[in-house]
Order: C-alpha cells, then sequence, then structure tokens
C-alpha cells in the first residue's frame, strides 16, 4: 500500500447557528457573555486515508459537509475533533482569483497570487510565461484586473494555482469555469499531473466527472462517511440512491430509472442491418437503435437522447436530436425513435446503452433508462489493435511496402 | 526545519502583501505617492494656523538646538502619531477586507495585519525623510540623530503591531471595536502632547504631580518627547523613558501575539 498524503483520523466539526446574528458589545454583554445558538455537526468522526497518486473524490449532496472536509484538510478551518495529517507542499483551488486585487495589473496579482498560495519569486519568474500562456491572456496581462471579464479573471486564478505544482491539489467544483478552449486544457493538465504521480482530492456532485476521473471515492451524507471505496461502485451507488425515490423500474433489464413520466421510454431495442433485433454486432456492421415510446398528453419539443459507457464506466459517446436538428413540435401517443448508424465503429467489448427522452432545454428529464441496453461487439472490419473506438485508418509508406 | 522553510515562504509574502498595500493605496490618483506627503503637511497648516496664530500656543525652544518654530515642533509629534492612528485604523480593517482571502487559501494571517502596519512604516519613514531635510534647511544638524529616530520606529512598530493584532481580532468577532477606537483616538491625540508642549500639561497640573505622573504613563506621551528630543532639541531621551517605552512596547507585542494566536483559529468561520 502507498503512503498516505493526507490522513484524516476522526474528524468532527462543529459550527454555531446563531439566533441573533448580534455581533455588538452591548448586546454581548446584556445576555450576560452568553449567546444563543444551535450545534450543527458539519462532519461527525470523519476518518480517511488518502494515498499518495491517487485522485480522490469526495461526493455528496448539497451540506453533506465534503467542502468543510476539503476546508479542514486546506487548514481553512479547525476540526473540533481528530487530527488531520498531510504531506508535502499543498494548494487548494477553492475559490479562483480569490485576492486579487482589482486596482493591480495582471502581472502584479500573478505575483501577489502566487506567493499567497506559497510559491518563491524565483519560482514563479521562472513560470510566469507558462501562467500567463496558460490563461490566454498575453495581451492583457498589464491590465488593471478590474478590466477583465469575469472568464478572463477566473482564468488566471485557475493557471496561477494549477502552475503552483503542489503535491497535494485540492479542487472544489472549479472544473467548469472557462470556455470549451480552456476546459479540454486543464483537463489536459490534471491527466498531467494524475500521471506525475500527484495527489489530487475534488469535491463535486458532478457524478459522470467524479466517475472517470478519480480513482478513489467517498460519500459523504449528514457529515459522515456512507462509502468509501472504487470510484465506479461509490459514484454509481450514489448516483442511483439520489434518484431512488423517483425510480420505478419498469423497463427491466434497466439498472435505474427516472424522470417525470410525461414520456415514458417503452423499450430500446439494437436491430441488425435487416431489421433484426441482435445483442452482438460486429465492428463496422450497420446498426440501428430504435427506443419505442409512449406519450399521454401532448408533449412538445421532446429531445430524445443515446448514450455508450464502458463497462468501466467511461463515458464513451451520446448524441441526442437536438444536436441533430431533429426535434418535433409535438408528440402525442405511441412512436418510434431511430437512430441508423451505417458503420458500428466500436472494437470489440462489452457496451452498455441509456437512452433518455428530455424537455428542450435538456435539464428536465422526461425518462431516463440508465445501461438499459448491453451489447458485445465481435470483432468485424475493421479489425484494429485495441481500445474501444476503430477509427478505419489505413497504414502506408513511401518507404517501403508492406 | 519546516518552519524555517514556511518563514521564508511568509517572508515573500509579506514582502508582496506589503507592496500591494503601497501600490493599491494610491492607484488612480494623479499625485499618487505625494498625497502620503501631502496629507500631513495640509495638517501642519490647519493645525499651526489654530494653535499657533488662533489660540497662541508657544512652542518650546529647542535645547540646545535653539529651534523655535511651531510647525517643526507639531510635525515631530504629529508624524508618530499618524503613523499609530493609521495603523491601528488599517489593521482592524485589515481581516474583514481581505475575508475572501482567509476563507479561501491558507497562510499566516497575522501577514495581513503585518504588512498593512509596515505599508505605514514605510510611509512614516518617507515622511521622516521629509522632516530631516526641512530641519536641515531650518539649521538643526540632525543627521547624527537619525539612527537613535530609527530605533524609536522600531520600538513604536512593535507597539503598534501588539495594538494591531489584538483590534483586528477583536473588530472580526466584535464589530463595535472600530466605533470605540474612534473616539479614542480623538482623546488620546489630546492626552498627547502634540499640538501643545509638555510643559503646558505640567504646569497646570503643577499641585497634582500624582495626575502628571499618570498623564505620563500613556506611552504616546514619551515615544512623542522622544522623537522630539532626537529631532526638535537635539538631545538623547532620558534612558527611563526608552526602558519604559521598550518595556510597554514588548509586553503590548505579546499580549497582541497571544490574543491574535488565542482567537485566530476560528477566523474563517467568524468572517
Amino acid at each position: 500500500m502507498a503512503d498516505a498524503a493526507v490522513t484524516v483520523e476522526g474528524v468532527s466539526k462543529r459550527f454555531r447557528l446563531y439566533h441573533e446574528r448580534n455581533r455588538s458589545l452591548k448586546a454581548t454583554i446584556m445576555r450576560g457573555g452568553r449567546v444563543r445558538y444551535d450545534e450543527f455537526w458539519a462532519l461527525r468522526d470523519v476518518s480517511l486515508q488518502i494515498e499518495e497518486g491517487t485522485t480522490f473524490g469526495l461526493v455528496g449532496e448539497n451540506g453533506s459537509g465534503k467542502s468543510t472536509l476539503l476546508k479542514c484538510i486546506a487548514k481553512i478551518l479547525r476540526p473540533d475533533a481528530g487530527k488531520i495529517r498531510s504531506r508535502g507542499k499543498m494548494a487548494a483551488l477553492l475559490e479562483l482569483g480569490s485576492g486579487f486585487h482589482p486596482e493591480l495589473s495582471g502581472r502584479e496579482n500573478v505575483f501577489l497570487n502566487g506567493s499567497i498560495l506559497g510559491l518563491s519569486k524565483r519560482e514563479l519568474t521562472a513560470r510566469f510565461d507558462e501562467i500567463v500562456g496558460f490563461a490566454g491572456l498575453e495581451r492583457f496581462i498589464d491590465q488593471p484586473v478590474k478590466n477583465y471579464s469575469s472568464g478572463m479573471y477566473v482564468r488566471l486564478g485557475f493557471s496561477v494555482a494549477i502552475n503552483i505544482d503542489p503535491d497535494v491539489l485540492l479542487v472544489d467544483e472549479v472544473l467548469a469555469v472557462g470556455d470549451a478552449v480552456f476546459q479540454r486544457r486543464c483537463n489536459e493538465k490534471f491527466a498531467d499531473f494524475r500521471r506525475a504521480g500527484k495527489t489530487v482530492v475534488i469535491v463535486s456532485h458532478a457524478a459522470d466527472a467524479m466517475r472517470t476521473m478519480c480513482d478513489k471515492v467517498a460519500w459523504l451524507k449528514d457529515g459522515q462517511v456512507v462509502a468509501e471505496g472504487r470510484s465506479e461502485d461509490v459514484v454509481d451507488d450514489y448516483v442511483d440512491q439520489g434518484h431512488e425515490d423517483r425510480v420505478e423500474v419498469t423497463a427491466e433489464v434497466a439498472e435505474s430509472r427516472w424522470g417525470s413520466g410525461e414520456v415514458r421510454l417503452q423499450d430500446v431495442h439494437l436491430l441488425d442491418a435487416a431489421g433484426r433485433e441482435t445483442s452482438h454486432p460486429s465492428t463496422g456492421d450497420a446498426v440501428t437503435f430504435r427506443m419505442r415510446y409512449r406519450a399521454d398528453k401532448a408533449v412538445s419539443k421532446p429531445v430524445f437522447g443515446l448514450a455508450l459507457e464502458t463497462l468501466d464506466g467511461t463515458w464513451l459517446w451520446a448524441h441526442h436530436t437536438r444536436d441533430a436538428g431533429f426535434v418535433p413540435d409535438e408528440i402525442a401517443g405511441e412512436g418510434v425513435v431511430d437512430l441508423h448508424v451505417p458503420n458500428l465503429m466500436l472494437q470489440p467489448g462489452t457496451y452498455d446503452l441509456s437512452a433518455s427522452v428530455v424537455d428542450y432545454t435538456t435539464t428536465h428529464q422526461y425518462d431516463y433508462l440508465r445501461r438499459c441496453l448491453r451489447f458485445d461487439v465481435e470483432h468485424g472490419t475493421p479489425r484494429e489493435s485495441g481500445g474501444y473506438v476503430a477509427l478505419g485508418g489505413q497504414w502506408s509508406s513511401d518507404s517501403f511496402d508492406a | 526545519m519546516s518552519s524555517i522553510a514556511e518563514l521564508t515562504e511568509s517572508k515573500e509574502l509579506f514582502v508582496n502583501l506589503t507592496l500591494r498595500e503601497l501600490r493599491g493605496k494610491y492607484k488612480r490618483s494623479v499625485l499618487g505617492w505625494t498625497w502620503s506627503l501631502l496629507n500631513p503637511l495640509a495638517t501642519m497648516v490647519i493645525f499651526t494656523v489654530v494653535f499657533r496664530f488662533f489660540l497662541k500656543v508657544e512652542p518650546t525652544r529647542g535645547d540646545p538646538s535653539g529651534l523655535h518654530v511651531f510647525a517643526i515642533f507639531l510635525l515631530c509629534g504629529l508624524l508618530p502619531w499618524n503613523f499609530l492612528s493609521n495603523g491601528m485604523s488599517g489593521s482592524m480593517g485589515a481581516l474583514i477586507a481581505n475575508s475572501n482571502l482567509i476563507k479561501k487559501v491558507f497562510f499566516p494571517r497575522e501577514i495581513l495585519v503585518v504588512s498593512n502596519i509596515a505599508s505605514w512604516v514605510v510611509s512614516f519613514l518617507l515622511e521622516l525623510g521629509v522632516l530631516a531635510v526641512v530641519l536641515l534647511v531650518a539649521g538643526n544638524m540632525v543627521l547624527p540623530w537619525l539612527l537613535p529616530v530609527i530605533g524609536l520606529v522600531l520600538i513604536q512598530t512593535m507597539y503598534v503591531v501588539g495594538l494591531g493584532l489584538l483590534l483586528s481580532v477583536l473588530n472580526v468577532y466584535f464589530r463595535d471595536v472600530q466605533h470605540f477606537i474612534g473616539i479614542l483616538l480623538q482623546i488620546w491625540f489630546y492626552a498627547t502632547p502634540i499640538v501643545y508642549p509638555i510643559t503646558y500639561v505640567r504646569d497646570a497640573l503643577k499641585d497634582r504631580s500624582e495626575l502628571f505622573t499618570l498623564y505620563k504613563l500613556n506611552p504616546m506621551v514619551r515615544f512623542v518627547e522622544a522623537y522630539r528630543d532626537c529631532l526638535y532639541d537635539l538631545r538623547s531621551p532620558p534612558l527611563f523613558d526608552m526602558l519604559y517605552l521598550f518595556g510597554v512596547s514588548a509586553a503590548t507585542l505579546a499580549l497582541g501575539v497571544y490574543v491574535f494566536s488565542k482567537l485566530e483559529p476560528k477566523l474563517a468561520e467568524e468572517l
């Protein structure tokens, strides 16, 4: 077993909820120094070991104590009981660009913020170009940051923090910053970070991201650890539990199901080129995914979607009818939606399909069948060497014949 | 070992935060740094008009320097007073103004207070430099006395840091502190021989020498007198006064550090 980068032992943290938020001396003296408050235990006897080199996730609903735990690890809050030990240089990405002085230029703020996060001037000078380049702010670095857009502000903050090169990085839901290009750069940076054997602790309720990013996950509920272990297992439990109340599994094969039910997906099938049902297509086959739905009342602009994941939870692909520009004004009664795939470019392996029907904003789910169809892809054409996807490329060389 | 590393890291942070205070203070003002000198200059002009010409306050004659200029007499007391008053007001806001930092990043919190005061030390030294030039022009050969003045600044800095640490953290818990301090500073200003020579108080309390002793317990009385001894009179301050000031400053600093360290762990929650 690797050494622990962070050890949390029996940590409890209590907050006081004051009834009167009166911070005056007079009020305190009148009450004889006593203040009426309720105690609220944000964390209760939490113990965790975060091994060096792992990416560790803390999941849980709002108010479950996950952010409090992160702040305790970051030494911002002091636990009322228990101990936290950590090894190596630690940096926390709790709020980006906190500590920027609006009147100072981006350049001055990089040095200021960097030194708050524990970098020396020499280290900062060495990394300055990288920090500015990463944020993409070369042209604006000598402008006062109050003239920055909020995106620029956050990008610079993130860039400083990520370039500190700590041994332990604490991250609180900041992955969703910036535009798509910046997001991709962030994710690459995180991947580099993990590859370099650094420890990352992430707090989030974005279950999908947590499943793929983390090696291990602890699930917190009401300040206590409910489950801890491999990220796929814990995150799946967490997601399923979150929807338990609303789920009424009718499609017996689906792992879980939720949604408000104005439109129901009755079943989902995989059909081969001849229109027959199949569960083992081959690479390169023409296939059709068919969803049958039923809407008791008329529903306007529903969006149908499909997604594929591998058994270990990697999210491979998704496509919905809104992005395809194929949204009906209204549906009512029963019907069928097909997705025709001319060449199934998946390498041999087992895949799970999830199907959904959502409203036009894609934020409200009418029906969601998670992992409702499992199928095995067999060897076909093209036949490639490994991985999940087949690209159908051709080898060639001007230098030799083969 | 790690604490040494932490200390050197904190040193850089301290320097950077101090620079932030200094740079931020006069950004976007046309005169910039000149303001730091114009402010005491304006006060000097006002006080000179009111106290010297309306109220006929007679400054002491410099002994042995022979200097007899109210404006300079005033500045020798006003500049140390401004340092105290700015340092106290500044450090009271230091934690509250940086609450976003305290809630998001771990670093030694006292740096916020100390760097704020450090920025006032820089202003103070600048003002003293200008005052030294004025004194030279007025014929006071002040140069050999600048070394003891630096010593005095160090002792007073200890005193102000002690008060600053105490007030900054108390102000987080009880916001009345800053209003209370506003009044206290006014009383304190007139309880210190800045606009009048200390001889006025001594003469007024001729028959009540115990009250005069009480008056002299105020550390700022002896600070101002000591600065004036070095700069205006060109003589050494009494050794006892220096020991008293050093003792009071060290005790204040110790108290400030103690209270701060007791209340600091809960700062992120209370802010």
